[in-house]
């Protein structure tokens, strides 16, 4: 599904190197997580891979399906299927929700030759969704994540998910902020997503979030590259003894 | 003197005025003549050069082939239509609407009328001069005269048509609400090739008056405009421009807030784009207040691109007395590229100690972060920016009370939007 080969990016104005040779493969309708010291590079792979402008790719390719992804535009990536769940979601003053969601499906569906959804259609599907999310109709009608709590922004993101319904989910720290229960209603809300066709990337810093969503492989990532990739008992290992082991046999300090 | 005077009969040389109004018109033209005709050393007129407005001629401006809907199309109406300034019989309604007296200014002319006259016009004079108004006094050809005594059963819309690229319209309208009445004032399209317009607007005590207004498409279009309002007690008045396009567009407001208890909004949203022409939008505004507890808004947004020139000068006077004054100002301006430019000057001018007011200007970028937001959701780049557009008038377009009329107001900013792309 993704493949990512020896990813050099820099960051366009300056000389900083992020992500150092980063190769990772995520097959198709597979789950896989990423944990790694605060720092690593973990949020600008997700945003290298999504197309936000301000890097520099130096080397290295990132494929989705067998398609080139860092020639295409945004928008054409979350039309082949990319979706990236922000660590920190955008507030969009003066946009309302609804419009948000409805304008972004229907760009997708057009982008893929497929037939728009009507407005009746549209309203019943995402009520559906939002119904399981518990998001309220009055949080629809608010404009995008503007006051919303950290929670009700991260349960929002799920619900573009759910609604948009890509190939390749990355969720950048979607844990981070949330309470036991939106935490529960934010796994189900995956688990009910989790597909044969459908992957997930699951970026966190917690074993809480992989109980809830478990995972098939979990990679290390430190100093912009995966240093280690086990199964989901590499997580629990990390939990109990921190990274400073696996770092060390990297010859990486913790403070890098 | 004697030059301010011979550059003000040069102006008027050609014109011919209605009928009527005798001492009035001679007093308007009395008042252009001590003042004169504006200049670039004007303090009110240093960023919008004046001499397009004071040419004997217009230039030509062509009528764009306009192939939208008309707007409010589908909207039950009263409909007053002016062909390059010339009533136009045949395309309007008959001028009968309960709850309303409607006249022409061309026409006989109640004696409200004659007492109204000019008088908001001269009144707004002070302290700030405004030539334009006062030789729209001394020389307008036609206009609406509406006193609305009842709520008015139904919108009334005045719609100017651009057909000759040499047209120079001069109206005058006045309107005036009884006490409790209530009218919704609707003006749409782009009136001739260079257009003078004042109206008077008189809002009795407990009245509600809202004026929704459309100008363009035309590119090459002139217009200079004034609004004087006079709002009293428990009176509201609420006036939303949308202008798209045009050469030079000046837009001035001024409104005086007399009784206790009242409400004046007045705002606007501009749209311009130098590819399809010069765009200049300037508005001029100045609210008043001397009652109690009495609340203006104003909130003005203008999206330049290509070259396009917004301006905006808006003035808060709080009278001795005026307590607990609520008034608010904002003008903001987004660019959309390097080359567009806003200027603004807000001012405050506060003579009571018991009140509330505030005002903020700010020049802004699309937000690169929420433009990629959006993207990354599969919204393409430049309907993104549309959206980002809309999200930025907003606070504009939500000044407008009906829904119905707001929703056409954004079919108008989304078709210009997506004519426009880059
Ligand atoms: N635009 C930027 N300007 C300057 N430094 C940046 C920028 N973007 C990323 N960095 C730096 O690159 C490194 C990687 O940042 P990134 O956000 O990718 O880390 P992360 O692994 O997601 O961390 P966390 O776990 O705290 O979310 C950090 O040192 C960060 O400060
Ligand atoms: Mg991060």
């Amino acid at each position: 599904m993704l493949e990512i080969k020896n990813l050099h990016v820099k960051l366009e104005e300056g000389e900083k190197v992020i992500l150092k040779g980063m190769n990772l493969t995520v097959e198709t309708g597979k789950v896989h997580a990423i944990m790694g010291p605060n720092g690593s590079g973990k949020s600008t792979m997700s945003y290298v891979l999504a197309g936000r402008p301000g890097y520099t790719v130096t080397d290295g390719s990132a494929k989705l399906q067998g398609q080139e992804l860092l020639e295409m535009d945004p928008e054409a990536r979350a039309a082949a299927g990319l979706f990236l769940a922000f660590q920190y979601p955008v507030e969009i003053p003066g946009v309302g929700n609804m419009t948000f969601l409805r304008t972004a499906l229907n760009a997708q569906r057009k982008a893929r030759g497929e037939e728009e959804l009507s407005a009746g259609e549209f309203l019943k599907l995402v009520r559906d969704k939002a119904k399981s999310l518990k998001i309220d109709a009055e949080m629809l009608k608010r404009p995008v994540n503007v006051g919303f709590s950290g929670g009700e922004k991260k349960r929002n993101e799920i619900l573009q998910m759910a609604m948009l319904e890509p190939k390749m989910c990355i969720l950048d720290e979607t844990d981070s902020g949330l309470d036991v229960d939106a935490m529960r209603l934010v796994s189900e809300g995956v688990n009910a997503l989790r597909s044969e066709g459908r992957s997930f990337l699951v970026i966190t810093h917690y074993q809480r979030l992989l109980d809830h969503i478990q995972p098939d492989v979990v990679h290390i990532m430190a100093d912009g590259r995966i240093l280690q990739t086990g199964g989901p008992d590499l997580a629990l290992e990390v939990e109990k003894n921190g990274y400073a082991d696996i770092l060390a046999a990297h010859g990486l300090t913790e403070a890098k | 003197m004697a030059a301010k005077e011979e550059a003000v009969a040069a102006r008027l040389a050609g014109l011919t005025a209605g009928p009527g109004l005798a001492g009035p018109r001679a007093e308007a033209r009395a008042r252009l003549e001590v003042m004169g005709l504006p200049g670039r050393r004007d303090e009110y007129w240093r960023w919008t050069d004046p001499a397009a407005l004071n040419g004997a001629t217009p230039a030509a401006a062509k009528a764009a082939e306009d192939d939208e809907a008309p707007l409010f199309d589908a909207l039950d109406r009263l409909k007053i239509v002016f062909v390059d300034g010339v009533f136009d019989a045949a395309a309007s309604d008959d001028l009968t609407l309960a709850g309303v007296e409607i006249a022409r200014l061309a026409d006989k002319i109640p004696a409200w009328a004659e007492a109204l006259y000019g008088t908001l016009e001269a009144a707004g004079q002070n302290p700030v001069k405004r030539p334009f108004a006062a030789l729209n006094t001394a020389q307008a050809t036609d206009g609406v005269l509406i006193r609305v005594t009842a709520k008015a059963e139904k919108p009334i819309n005045l719609i100017y048509v651009h057909k000759s690229e040499t047209s120079d319209p001069i109206l005058h309208h006045l309107v005036h609400l009884e006490p409790g009445a209530e009218l919704t004032l609707l003006e749409t399209g782009p009136a001739g090739a260079r257009f003078n317009k004042v109206m008077e607007v008189d809002v009795g005590s407990g009245a509600s008056f809202h004026h929704i207004r459309a100008q363009g498409p035309d590119s090459e279009c002139r217009a200079v405009t004034h609004i004087f309002a006079r709002v009293a007690e428990k009176a509201l008045f609420k006036s939303f421009t949308l202008t798209v396009n045009g050469a030079l567009t000046r837009n001035e407001a001024v409104i005086e807030i007399i009784g206790n208890d009242a409400v004046a909004h007045v705002a606007g949203a501009a749209l311009g784009d130098g590819a399809t022409g010069p765009f200049l939008h300037d508005d001029t505004v100045f609210v008043t207040h001397q009652g109690l507890r009495c609340e203006s808004r104003q909130v003005f947004k203008k999206v330049l691109k290509h070259g396009a020139i917004g301006t905006f000068q808006g003035k808060i006077l709080v009278k001795p007395g005026a307590q607990k004054t609520d008034g608010y100002q904002i003008s903001q301006s987004l660019l959309l590229d390097d080359d567009s430019q806003f200027l603004a000057k807000p001012e405050l001018e506060i003579y009571a100690d018991d009140v509330k007011c505030s005002h903020g200007s700010t020049t802004g970028a699309i937000d690169e972060t929420a433009l990629f937001y959006l993207r990354s959701r599969g919204v393409p780049e430049e309907e993104a920016k549309g959206l980002l557009v809309l999200s930025f008038l907003a606070d504009a377009i939500d000044e407008i009370e009906d829904a119905g009329l707001k929703e056409d107001i954004v079919a108008r900013l989304e078709t210009w939007l997506a004519r426009h792309r880059d």
